[in-house]
Order: structure tokens, then sequence, then C-alpha cells
């Protein structure tokens, strides 16, 4: 059994007809197809999937698809451009990547749609801050040092600090 | 030159004429040999006198993919989606070993929306990682062996029917008596859970290996202080984020002339080719296995699996591409990873704490089939060897094959679980002699430019540095000691293999090679072999381009892994890449140098070599106000030479290994050193144990990017320090549940360490510029993992005084640690008492 799905994301409109029982991440990764979004565990473990719902990061693997309707879904994709110019990478993805803070990049879009929130809520976060913020999100390749740093970097850069290359 | 490495390099047969100044400069490590016993040795150089005439390597640099991973944009095997595309299940056994007796698929196949099933039978051939050793089918053929063993495979219109159809199918199973247990496997002859090769022999024996160098029981009977003692290791599991996905496609090319074609998530695409060729029955030449970006492996990928000859042969059979993704529990039946061990240690020293003689017995506990065991269970003694001078050295290993999944290399292969045995007894011996345990170290260290005792060549040796690196960062001076009950500090150090000198089916091919392709818009283009899972060698490949052709990083583009398109590199695993896949990449880039240094000598009538290329430039190195584009340096050299291209290769030397039967496994072109310092904080009353901090420096030989260097070394420690205090791979005996399911098959079950848990981390990187690493690197990606989890065991004695020499630490095994000992230090107490 299908239904057709009406979902908001990254400010675009898409009419998608999903299997009812789907959730939110199957129906973004293989009916809207934003791949961005990844799934590691299934089951809300990993954090791989994480995306907002009207500005709340949320485990979209356990999220099932009707309760997206009528929200406003922010996916990774939709991260550039959002505090930046149209097709800018946000200041997050950038110290993502002049940090080294993804290496295999699998928990990357979560990571960034997580850390991405506390920033919206919080300019001067604490190191602890921003580890209790990324504490749903497992990242198997770096032991964290590096994502903390980068989140570190994005929000100076946010706050309009000087950032050394 | 010291003197003795003037004469080892001479017996090898001298630097490769195009790096002496890569052999000569710095060489910042003197020798130690002769021991400088408490001595603080001088670092040697700054970071800057080191770097070395280079424009790209030694600089931090952004990756050529880490944009493309942060914007989303990176696709993974689940990301790709084909027209048409059918998906795949696959049934797995409930039993840990039983005879298929029967299975049918009628029901299955009846159901709409089912394409096809496949059965082990028309898979008949089978494979294995070592070629010695092929003893598992792509489905099983008669017998499943473990709990989640692959018996039938579906391909449906989608992922629910193709799921209801795995349940339609009726297999017949004659249940056979499990060995969980491999003490048990390795008596009982009557229960076999592979046949045995040959006569006599026991099929539940994977592997044996005795090998003895030098006279032990002398050495220790010699010994002022034998330290005895019994570890535990028990497994653990690589969790890369990313499941395993597979996609397949046939392309019928008439006449029978089919293509297919395999996109995987594997770390050994050239394995997967062969193995693919071989169970399908396929002409290698008509298969293609593209690997898209990888979610991560710590050699969790590192073989062929289940799903891709299912996907293969299901897309065949149906004419139509197929994909198969693991869910999370199959993932951990999949598994591969780091053996149990159970090891018994016998290390005598003299009373100045000089190492005589090592007696080492080890039993792994290898699961269900051998995949990489041959070599797990030599690696579990040869790499014991380095960075001491060990001078009587003995091990026997015996791999057993019980009902559990199969395990394998996991980061730091076979040598993290020896390697934690004899770093604590080194801390032991350093207690009974009254020796600082970094001080017992520098005692024994082996040297630079030896041989160990095993015959393994080693060039380039930079743990001394490593030490001194760790002693000055964690204050251990001043601080050990001194801290107060409950609070303490652990050291330890490694050393690992970059690269098998060897390949794992014999060979005297190139082990990795790449060819470049320059267009007359200065844009070069690098077809490379390699597979980046995330540890970054699509940029290495890169930074060695831009250095030495001298153009600006975004005109490269790599194209990686793709068997139809790119030379042959054997894959990511024993850490061979930088090292490997350098040294080929410079080789293609200097070819391709000298064609352009020629055209524009020739245009300048100077000789080539005073041709520099550097910054998006071609000048003369007299003169640099002479000069030109790279992109016109290129066309003349076009316009003389012909289409610019160049093709480079690496191979491993001759003569590194030891003359014995074995004595190749363990050898390496180099080797890579580590020590670490823990900071621990123990609670007496819980038993709880919080690493505070661990200091780990790592000699890479050169960090051609040291961000990327401190982010493999950062993300070993992590590793290390979550085997050490949470992961536990272990299954559910009959007591507990179905016998030989596995306890905790999930990400919230099976614990890995978030954000909140992991300690701070610093990185140390140390240079210690190897003869024959490209610009002097060597490996990075799983040494600096070994002394992570001996650190802590060693910090959490110095904080009270208790022994932990099972893994995990966790509460309940740290806190039984803590009443033993309280038990004990009552004892006298009870006996004047009576």
């Amino acid at each position: 059994m299908k239904d057709l799905v009406t979902l908001h994301v990254n400010g675009d409109t898409h009419q998608v007809a999903v299997p009812t029982h789907w959730t939110l991440l199957e129906s973004l990764r293989y009916a809207v197809g934003l791949t961005g979004s990844k799934q590691g565990c299934d089951k809300g473990d990993c954090g791989a999937c994480t995306v907002w719902l009207d500005g709340i990061p949320t485990l979209s693997c356990i999220t099932p698809v009707y309760e997206a309707v009528d929200k406003q879904v922010r996916t990774v994709e939709g991260l550039a451009g959002m505090r930046t110019a149209p097709g800018v990478a946000h200041p997050l993805q950038d110290a993502f990547d002049v940090c080294g803070a993804a290496q295999c990049g699998f928990c990357t879009p979560g990571i960034l749609m997580s850390a991405a929130a506390l920033l919206e809520e919080n300019a001067a976060p604490s190191r602890d801050e921003i580890k209790d913020a990324l504490s749903g999100n497992l990242c198997r390749c770096t032991g964290y040092t590096k994502i903390l740093d980068a989140v570190e970097m994005a929000a100076r850069t946010l706050r309009g600090e000087e950032v050394a290359a | 030159m010291s003197a003795e490495k003037q004469e080892f390099e001479s017996a090898r047969g001298g630097v490769p004429a195009d790096q002496p100044e890569v052999a000569e400069r710095g060489t910042p490590v003197v020798d130690h040999a002769e021991s400088h016993a408490g001595e603080p040795i001088p670092m040697h150089g700054s970071r800057e006198e080191r770097a070395g005439p280079y424009n790209v390597i030694g600089q931090r640099q952004r990756k050529t993919d880490g944009l493309e991973k942060s914007t989303g944009r990176a696709r993974y095997t689940d990301d790709l989606t084909l027209p048409g595309m059918l998906h795949g299940k696959i049934l797995r056994s409930p039993h840990p070993h039983a005879r298929i007796v029967s299975i049918d698929t009628r029901e299955a196949l009846s159901l709409p929306g089912v394409f096809a099933v496949v059965t082990g039978d028309e898979m008949p051939i089978p494979f294995g990682i070592i070629v010695w050793t092929p003893d598992e089918n792509a489905l099983a053929t008669n017998k499943v062996r473990y709990i989640g063993d692959a018996v039938a495979a579906v391909a449906a219109v989608d992922e629910d029917t193709a799921l209801r159809a795995t349940e339609l199918i009726r297999v017949e199973y004659e249940v056979l008596e499990a060995m969980l247990d491999p003490h048990e496997a390795a008596r009982r002859t009557d229960v076999q859970i592979h046949e045995a090769k040959k006569e006599g022999h026991n099929g539940n024996i994977s592997k044996i290996v005795k090998l003895e160098f030098g006279d032990v029981e002398p050495g220790l009977a010699e010994s002022d202080v034998v330290i005895e003692g019994e570890y535990y290791f028990e497994g653990t599991t690589h969790t890369p984020i990313e499941p395993h996905c597979a996609i397949g496609q046939w392309d019928e090319g008439g006449a029978g002339a089919g293509r297919l074609t395999v996109w995987s998530s594997t770390q050994v695409p050239h394995y997967l080719h062969r193995e693919l060729a071989k169970v399908l029955e396929i002409d290698p030449a008509r298969v293609r296995v593209i690997q898209p970006h990888v979610g991560g492996g710590f050699g969790g990928k590192s073989e062929p699996f289940d799903l891709e000859f299912c996907v293969a042969k299901l897309a065949i059979k149906t004419g139509r591409p197929v994909k198969i993704l693991y869910t999370r529990e199959e993932v951990f039946y999949a598994h591969r990873g780091r053996h149990p061990f159970h090891m018994k240690y016998r290390v005598g020293a003299t009373a100045d704490g000089k190492l005589k003689a090592v007696d080492a017995r080890t039993l792994l506990d290898g699961g269900a089939y051998s995949s990489f065991g041959l070599v797990t269970t030599y690696y579990s003694g040869q790499l014991l060897a380095a960075p001491y001078e060990i001078p009587a050295y003995r091990f026997n290993s015996t791999r057993v094959f019980t009902n559990k999944p199969a395990c394998g290399p996991k980061r730091g292969h076979g040598s993290v679980q020896p390697r934690f045995a004899f770093e604590v007894t080194l801390d032991k011996l350093a207690v009974q002699l009254g020796i600082d345990p970094i001080e017992l170290r520098r005692r024994n260290f082996m040297g630079s430019f030896r041989r160990t005792v095993n015959e393994l060549r080693v060039t380039s040796n930079g743990f001394m540095e490593c030490l001194d690196a760790v002693e000055h960062a964690s204050g251990w001076r001043e601080r050990r000691g001194k801290m107060g009950y409950g609070r303490g500090l652990g050291v330890a150090g490694s050393c690992y293999i970059s690269g098998t000198n060897y390949p794992i089916y014999p060979n005297r091919m190139p082990q990795s090679a790449v060819q470049i392709q320059v267009d007359r818009s200065g844009r070069v283009a690098v077809f490379s072999g390699a597979s980046d899972i995330g540890q970054g060698s699509t940029s290495l490949v890169a930074y060695i381009v831009c250095e030495e052709l001298g153009v600006p990083l975004d005109y490269v583009r790599v194209l990686p892994s793709d068997t139809d398109f790119t030379p042959v590199d054997l894959g990511s695993y024993s850490s061979r890449v930088t090292f490997m896949l350098g040294n080929a990449c410079v080789d293609a880039a200097r070819k391709l140098k000298a064609l352009v240094q020629e055209a524009v000598g020739a245009e300048w009538d100077i000789p080539p070599k005073r041709v520099l290329l550097a910054g998006g430039q071609a000048m003369d190195a007299m003169d640099t106000g002479r000069n030109m584009s790279i992109v016109k340096a290129f066309n003349l050299a076009e316009a003389r030479h012909g289409t610019l291209g160049s093709v480079g290769s690496y191979n491993t030397p001759n003569d590194v290994h030891g003359e014995y039967r074995g004595g190749t496994i363990g050898a390496s072109p180099a080797y890579s050193f580590t020590a670490h310092v823990a900071e621990v904080e123990v609670d007496d009353e819980t038993g709880f144990v919080e690493v505070k901090r661990i200091w780990v420096a790592h000699d890479c030989g050169r960090a051609i990017n040291p961000t990327i260097v401190e982010g493999q070394i950062e993300g070993s420690a992590y590793m290390g320090f979550a085997e050490a205090l949470m992961e536990q791979n272990i299954y559910k005996d009959a007591d507990h549940g179905r016998a030989g399911l596995h306890n905790a098959p999930s990400l919230l079950d099976y614990r890995i360490p978030t954000s909140v848990d992991t300690p701070e981390l610093q990185a140390l990187i140390v240079e210690s510029i190897d003869p024959e690493g490209p610009y002097g690197a060597k490996e990075a990606g799983e040494g600096p993992l070994h002394p992570s989890i001996p650190a802590i065991a060693n910090a959490i004695y110095d904080a009270v005084g208790v022994r932990m020499d099972r893994l995990p630490f966790s509460p309940p095994l740290v806190w039984r640690a803590l009443r033993e000992r309280d038990e004990a230090a009552r004892e006298p107490e009870r006996m004047a008492a009576d």
C-alpha cells in the first residue's frame, strides 16, 4: 500500500508516493532522492539519520513519514545557503573540511544537523556543551576530537570572529 | 649517516636513486641502541627544519572529498539506485551448527513480486581471502556453522517482499552439537566444524604456529626475574557506521558474453574482483568492481561477503540490478572482528630490567571460518618482536574454529591482543624491579636499522622520541605517583607494519599502481586503484601529484577504485596504503615531471634538472624570474612528447623477512612506532574507570598531511580506549538464551563511546623519515591503537593497585578486582586472629 504524502524539505515541496509504513528517512532517501541523511542502525541508536523537524534535531529513521507532514524538514543538503549565500557551505560544513572532522563521512550529515541546531540556540557553546549536543551521534573514525574542534571553529566564524585557516 | 645504517643500506642495495635527498635530509633518529638510560633525549630538529623543500607535503590541507562529504553529496553504495533495481534479502541460519537436509523455495518463488531465489548449490565453489584456506561458500552448501550463516537469498520488487519471501523458504536442518568454547573445540574430535584437512587432524583446528628464536629456556633460567601471567582479550567488532551494501548488475552482451558490475562498500575491490570471477565462474575480464565512498571499514569490509556474491548471482538470474543492504544486526553476524585471545606469558629479565627471554602461548577463538586466520595466527606472535630487543623469543599459537561468526582482521590485526599482555607484563616487571616503566622501555629499545630476533628488517624507528614526547606531554616525572589514591598514569609502547611485504596471493607484480593523464587545461587526472575508506588515500594521491607537478590542488581529479579503469592496488588493509600507494604515485608523477622538465629545459636551453615545477608555474631554479605557467609547460611537453601520461607502481623490497617457514608473515617494508600515556581516575566504590586523557605519540615517518595523521592517531586511540572499557562482542550460552546467539547485535547494546564517553586525546607526531617511504612516510592508521589498552590497564594499577589482566575494564570486573585486593589485604589479619 502506498500513500501520496506531501513533504516540505529544505524549502521545497515534494509529493511522493511511499509505502504507508515508511519512515521519514526512507522517504527522504528513496522517494525524494535526498540521500545525504544516512541509515546506520535502523533503530535510532547511531544518529546518522538526524534531520530537523521544525528546527528540532530528530532521528528520521524512527520517525514515521506522517509525522513530518505539515512540518518543515531540513536535511544536510539544506544547510548550505541557510546562514550563507545560496550554494555556499554552512560555516560548519567548511570547518569540518578544514579540521579533517569527516573521515569516512558517513556520520557527518547527522552530526552536522545536531551541531547546527546547537549553534542556532547557543552562539558560544563550551566544549562540554558541544559534547552533550553530539552525544546522540556515533562517530567511529575520529575519536570526536576534530569534530569538537570544527564546531568550535564554526561557532567563531558565525560570531564574526577571526578564524585562523 | 650512522655506520650501522650505511652498512644496512649497502646490504639492501642502497637508497632509490631518485630519492637521495629524502633519505639524507634530517635523518633525525639517532641510534639509541647504546641506551641513554635516564638521559633526556633531545628532539632532533624543529618541525620547520624537518619540513624539507616541499610546498604541499607536510602542510595542513583540506581533503579532496571533505566538502563533498560535509554537504551530503558524497555517494555511498546505498545512495545509488539503478533503473529497474530489485532488492535482495538473505535467509540466515537460526542454528549455530546444523546440517542442511533440504531447502524448499517453491512457496517463496510463488509470492507475487519475487523474481528469483538462489541457494548454495548454485554457487558451489568455495572462496576465502587467503588462497590456502578457502572454506566459505557464498551460501551454505551442506552445513551452517553459526547463527547468522547465509542459507538462501531472494530478489524481489522491494525489501519487504524479499523479507516475506525469505520467511517462506522451508529449510530442514539436522541440528548438530555446537562448539562455542575454543578450549573444548580444540579437545573434541567427535564434533567437527570443518572436515579435517588430513587423516588424523582435528577439523576444529584452524592453524597452529610454533616458532622459536634464540634459546628461550636458558634465557629464562638465567633471568634474575621471571614474570608469569595469564591474560584474556575478549573479542570486539568494528561497527563501521555504514552497514555493508552491494549492488549487482548484469549486462547481456550477446553470445553469452555478458558483463557483471558490482558496486560494493568493500575495502578490497581487487580481491572481490578475483573472488567474484572464481565463485560465479565468469572470466575476470568480464567482471567490474566499483567502490563508491565507504562509510568506515576498520578491517570489517576487507574480504568478500555473502551479499556481493548474492547480488551478482541474482542479477544474472533476473537480468535486473539487485541491491542488498545489511541490517545492523547482519553487520554483527558478518563480524570478522578481533579474535578473543587466551594468552600465557613468561617474560624473563635481568635485575637492571633488560629482557632476556619471552615465551608466549596463545589460543585464538576464530569463529566459524578461516577468514584471515592463518595470518592472524602468525601475527599473534610475529609482530611482538619490536620495538624492544628480545634476545630469545618463542610463541606457540593455535587458532580454533567455534560455532560463532568468523573473526578476522580488526585495526591492528592480530597484534593488539598480545601487545596488551606484553605491555602489562613489562609494567609488572618495572614494578618488581623498582624501575620507572618508561625507563624500563628505554633500556630495552632495539634501535633503528636492525633485524629483530625473528629476522624482520626494521628501518627507521622513532620509538624513543615517542617515549620522550608522551613523558613530557603528560608531566610523567612530575605527576606520576603523586596524584593520590584513585588517580594514575600508565605507559605502553608498540610497533606495527606499514603494509605486508608479501601479497596474500603469491605473485611478484606491484602491490600498488596509479596512472596519470594530463589535459591541455592543466587538469591532471589520476586513476588510482586504492580504496579510500575515510583514511584519505584519495587525498594523498592529489597531494603527491601537486607536490611533484606544481599544479594547484583543485587541478587534480582522482578517480579511485574502479577495476575497469584503475590499475591494481591490493586494498586498504595492513596499513599499506600511504607507503605503497604513495610510492607508486611518486613514481608516476616523477616520470611525468621529467617529460615536462625536459621540454621546458629545451625551450630555455637549460638542463632539465634546473626546471622547477611549483605553485602553478615552471621556473628556472637559478633565475626564478624566468618562469611560465604550468599549463604552458604541459603544452610544450605535449607538443614534444605526445599525449602526456604516465604509470607508476610500487613493489616491496626482497630481503626483509626471516628465512624460515612463515618468516614472510609480519615482514613489512617499514614499521611504525607508538607510545601512549593514559591518565585514569578509578572509583573505588563502583569500579568505574574514567580515562581522563590519553597522550599518543606516533612515529609515522613523515606526516604528509598532519591534520589527517592526527585524525588517524586520535581515531586509533579512541578505538583502543573503547575496547579497553566498553566493548563486548559476546554470545549467549545455553543458560542465557539461545546458545551461540550474539548477545547484543545493535548499536545500543554493543556499546561504543559517544562524544561524552571519549577522553581528551592528544596526538603527538614523531617523524623519523623512513628511507623508503614516500617523502619518508610510514603508516598512521592502525599502529596508534595498540598501546591504548595496556596503557589504561597500567594506569589503573598506578591508581588503585589492581592488575586488570582481562578485558574489558568495566565496573563489574574492576570492582571485583578491587574487592579481591581488599580480601587479600585482610587475609593476614584473619590468619593472625585464627
